[in-house]
């Protein structure tokens, strides 16, 4: 990179968690853009002080100690740009997780294509469907127009009619929601984002341009076979961003220190994943990101250009942990404990930490829960969202996920996590990968925050995607078939930089780390036997990777897709605990 | 460190804003006594409605029926009322059919919105109005001993007090229910059945007020119609002293329970109050406080959740037996035993 490609440009990012509120400076050492440091505070939202203002300016007062530049004026207002003094930053950007989920009621013409739609770009944020409207749906318009009320909407979103298709049905459709917007009182009034035929904006516009805040995106659903969320997204960051500056006190002003781009934590960490997609598109495998939060999971994945993002707000590790018990039983999430620990110690323990969301494990038994915990939800986020993974996207012959490279890590249960044995556990039990994929860690929480700075500052983004932020944790192999529990299933050969090699059978069910030095490369030679698919083409495929040595080296994952677990729990949880000690991890 | 601060206070000013998730009606004046169980503000959220087709009731086209509507917006309609005609001849009307309000009325149908059961919102706390904010609600003001707690099933309600337990950590069983709790709030201490909460509901209790419960009577504490307070958390687990202090002394006062589900953004914690006169004398309930030594403390998390303690000395960054690392102080228990602990897990005692 040459000096003059550089902008000395300092850039401030400000995250607003449901529990954390984090402010990280980068700024351009060596003539590149590196993460300079964080500063944390608790999220003051809520009571006593009502306005995260207080939350923003003590995470900045800390990163004020770590990094000696003052960042806020006399008027408690941020420096901008920053002065001769070194006093302040050049650019800030935000995100913002803080905040119920959004009340969602999604319209469409058909059940299972627009209005499924409507919902799947309703899901792409902090959001909630509570109540779905279309055109198979036989109830009278007051009736619908009661169910929206029930609702209590802050966002109807409007999808259906292809491009030149049908016009009249879905105005017909719209008359109970115009009808429930008009006996809402001015103030309660919901946002429409209107993302269907734009053969009928201006209907649309002319009809509830005095009904609450309008917003118009492309249409979601241009064909019957196609879905197009992406463009409709900012759009929809944008109703999120209006929502919070009228619910979270203190928003206004953050937004106003980013200029009025203020974005949704999730859209940010999408932006980021889908950035490294494209990245990564030689690869042809798609790019996970998951990203574990007290208040919420997201799941972000990129195939090439096209992301599918999925917010799912009852599965967080914080204030909204029992809602995994809607989905998950508690025997589903014991089976992830190395610990014996009753279900009756495991609910309480949910139900303790959904009342103080930001208390730590102190002792080993509780980090078991809360790895455990982590892993379930992940698992859970993960199963929902692979619903709209692309079809064609590249996968093992006998199905599963599709491949990925690389797989990005991202919330605090993952990234301080006391060993990365115990991380790297947590997310190949939940995720399974297939294939031969690179697993990263977003070790400074900085995902979405480059995403954030993306359309500011792309040339930050692209340099802070390196080894100092994104731990490569290891390269991990995962060949898929069926045979016995014991029998060879991969050949492994390991050729160092050096020339020295290293060669390993694996076996049906054992979990392998291969020494290969941080940093340092190495060719792997993969020669599947009995038909299983390492990910080279088809099943029983031989083939050679490049791969670079991680935290944990190379990891072999021979324990079979899905993965099989003795039903007894004694000697799961043996099995588990030799897992982690394979993975370096000591008690 | 911003800490966050749990209140028991023997005597402190409680001061609550209670509003409305939606327009709605004020009921009480500016300086009006309440009762904790008594309706402050309604509401009607979510009320049906009923869409009137006039022109094909009147048989008529839509641009015409508008001329025969007879009924404006904001009109109220019994049933039988006539809304739209007579027409022709026959002298065809359209008439209400349930009694309601006009919301709308034009383009050949009218609106009407129905009479509903409206939101009830409860004061909460017995005390005087001191606030008034149209249209959506009140602030409550009284005296009296505050303890607050960690989990509601969102009921509100008040009576005599009863100390059934001797021990902060007893177990409320079924044999220490009977008759002569009618109507009154019990303090019991860990409760492990779900027929101790069907009793009670049977004995017509208006509030309980729990150390602890098994989070596996968490849907059977949600039907019932008292309110029910956790003040320290789930599982077996003692009432921390400085509230079973206080409460345990206050047999035959009346307590107030608020059983609210904990909202931190909207700041509604449960909490329990124990009216007394007016006086002067009351402890300031301060709510922003940043963590220093000689605090007292109470632990949230772990394996000495509910206890109480002293914050003896900041640490800084320490590393947890569990390996996290974390910003942490060393805390002192009332039997003199010393702990480490993150400053996640501890809460102001004020």
């Amino acid at each position: 990179m040459s000096p003059s490609s550089v902008s000395a440009d300092s850039v401030l990012s400000i995250e607003v968690g449901s529990v954390y509120t984090r402010a990280v400076l980068f700024d351009v050492v060596e003539n590149s853009y590196r993460f300079l440091g964080e500063g944390t505070a608790f999220t003051t939202a809520g009571a006593p002080h009502y306005d995260i203002s207080e939350g923003v300016r003590q995470a900045l007062g800390e990163l004020q100690v770590f990094s000696g530049r003052v960042f806020l004026g006399a008027d408690k207002q941020l420096i901008l740009p920053s002065q001769p003094d070194g006093s302040g930053v050049d650019k800030c950007v935000a995100t913002l997780s803080v905040g119920p989920p959004l009340r969602v009621v999604a319209v469409g013409l058909l059940e299972d294509v627009s209005a499924q739609s409507a919902q799947n770009l309703a899901v792409t944020t902090y959001a909630q469907v509570m109540e779905v409207i279309n055109m198979n749906d036989r109830r009278a318009t007051a009736a619908r127009l009661d169910a929206v009320l029930r609702a209590r909407p802050d966002l109807i979103i409007v999808a259906g009619g292809t491009e030149g298709g049908a016009s009249q049905s879905l105005m017909n459709l719209l008359e109970a929601v115009g009808l429930a917007c008009y006996v809402l009182p001015k103030g309660y009034r919901p946002s429409l984002l209107f993302a269907g035929n734009q053969a009928l904006v201006n209907s649309v516009r002319s009809s509830f341009a005095d009904l609450g805040p309008l917003f118009i995106a492309p249409n979601i659903r241009p064909a019957i076979e196609v879905e197009r969320l992406l463009p409709a997204q900012s759009q929809l960051s944008q109703v999120v961003r209006q929502a919070r500056l009228r619910q979270i006190f203190g928003a206004q002003n953050l937004d106003q220190w980013t200029g009025g781009k203020l974005m949704p934590t999730a859209a940010a960490f999408g932006r980021t994943i889908r950035f490294i997609g494209n990245e990564y598109a030689r690869t042809q495998k798609g790019v996970l990101g998951v990203d574990v939060g007290a208040a919420s999971t997201t799941i972000a994945a990129a195939f090439s250009d096209h992301l599918v993002l999925n917010v799912h707000p009852r599965l967080g590790l914080g204030e909204s942990l029992p809602g995994l018990l809607s989905a998950s039983s508690l025997d589903e999430i014991a089976r992830w404990l190395p610990l014996e620990i009753s279900n009756d110690t495991l609910r309480d323990y949910i139900f303790n930490k959904a009342v103080y969301p930001a208390s730590l494990p102190v002792t080993l038994e509780e980090l078991s829960i809360e790895h455990a915990l982590a892993c379930q939800i992940i698992q859970v986020a993960l199963k929902k969202t692979a619903r709209n993974f692309p079809a064609d996207a590249l996968r093992s012959s006998y199905g599963f996920l599709p491949y990925f490279e690389p797989i990005i890590a991202s919330g605090s249960v993952l990234t301080q996590a006391p060993q990365r044995g115990q991380t790297l556990m947590m997310l190949l039990n939940a995720i399974q990968p297939a294939g031969v994929t690179t697993i990263a860690l977003d070790q400074n929480t900085i995902a979405a925050a480059l995403g954030a700075v993306a359309s500011l500052n792309p040339l930050l983004t692209v340099q802070s995607l390196d080894s100092n932020n994104f731990q490569n944790l290891c390269t991990v192999i995962s060949p898929v078939g069926e045979a016995q529990l014991g029998t060879p299933i991969l050949r492994v050969r390991v050729v160092y930089g050096d020339g020295s090699e290293n060669s390993v059978d694996i076996k049906y069910g054992s979990l392998e780390m291969i020494k290969l030095p941080i940093g340092q490369t190495a060719t792997v030679q993969l020669h599947p036997l009995h038909r299983f698919d390492v990910g080279m083409g088809g099943p029983g495929r031989s083939g050679s990777v490049k791969v670079v040595g991680g935290g944990l080296g190379l990891v072999v994952d021979g324990r079979g897709r899905p993965l099989p677990l003795p039903a007894e729990p004694g000697r799961r949880r043996d099995l588990l605990k030799k897992w982690l000690w394979t993975l370096g991890v000591s008690s | 460190m911003l800490a966050p601060v749990v209140h028991v206070l023997p005597v402190t000013l409680v001061q609550r804003k209670r509003l409305l998730p939606a327009t709605g009606k004020v009921l009480p004046r500016k300086g009006q006594k309440v009762t904790a169980a008594e309706v402050i503000a309604e509401a009607n959220l979510t009320p049906d409605h009923v869409l009137l087709d006039v022109a094909r009731g009147l048989g008529v086209s839509i641009a015409e029926a508008d001329k025969y509507i007879q009924r404006q917006q904001g009109e109220e309609v019994a049933v039988g009322d006539v809304i739209a005609g007579p027409v022709g001849l026959a002298r065809r009307v359209v008439r209400a059919t349930q009694p309601g309000q006009v919301v709308l009325a034009g383009g050949g149908q009218v609106l009407l919105q129905l009479e509903g059961r409206p939101l009830e919102l409860r004061a909460g706390l017995s005390g005087i109005v001191t606030g008034l904010y149209p249209d959506q609600g009140v602030q409550v003001e009284t005296v009296g001993a505050l303890v607050q707690g960690v989990w509601g099933n969102g009921r509100v309600d008040s009576g005599l007090l009863t100390v059934l337990i001797k021990s902060a950590g007893e177990e409320l069983t079924t044999d220490r229910l009977d008759i002569s709790l009618r109507g009154g709030v019990v303090l019991g201490g860990f409760c492990g059945d779900a027929n101790v909460l069907r009793d009670a509901e049977e004995q017509q209790l208006r509030g309980l007020i729990l150390a602890s419960m098994s989070s596996a009577l968490v849907p059977e504490a949600m039907k019932v119609h008292f309110p029910i307070i956790i003040l320290d958390g789930f599982g077996r687990l003692p009432m921390n002293r400085a509230a079973f202090r206080l409460l345990s002394t206050s047999g035959r006062r009346e307590a107030v329970v608020n059983a609210a589900q904990w909202d931190r953004l909207a700041g509604n914690r449960p909490e329990v109050i124990l009216p007394l006169p007016p006086t002067t004398q009351t402890i300031e309930a301060s709510e922003i406080v940043q963590f220093s030594a000689d605090q007292d403390v109470r632990i949230t998390h772990g394996p000495h959740i509910g206890e109480v303690g002293i914050l003896n000395r900041l640490l800084g960054m320490v590393t947890l037996p569990s390996g996290i690392r974390s910003q942490a102080a060393e805390v002192q228990l009332e039997n003199d035993e010393s702990l480490v602990l993150p400053l996640a897990n501890l809460e102001v005692l004020k």
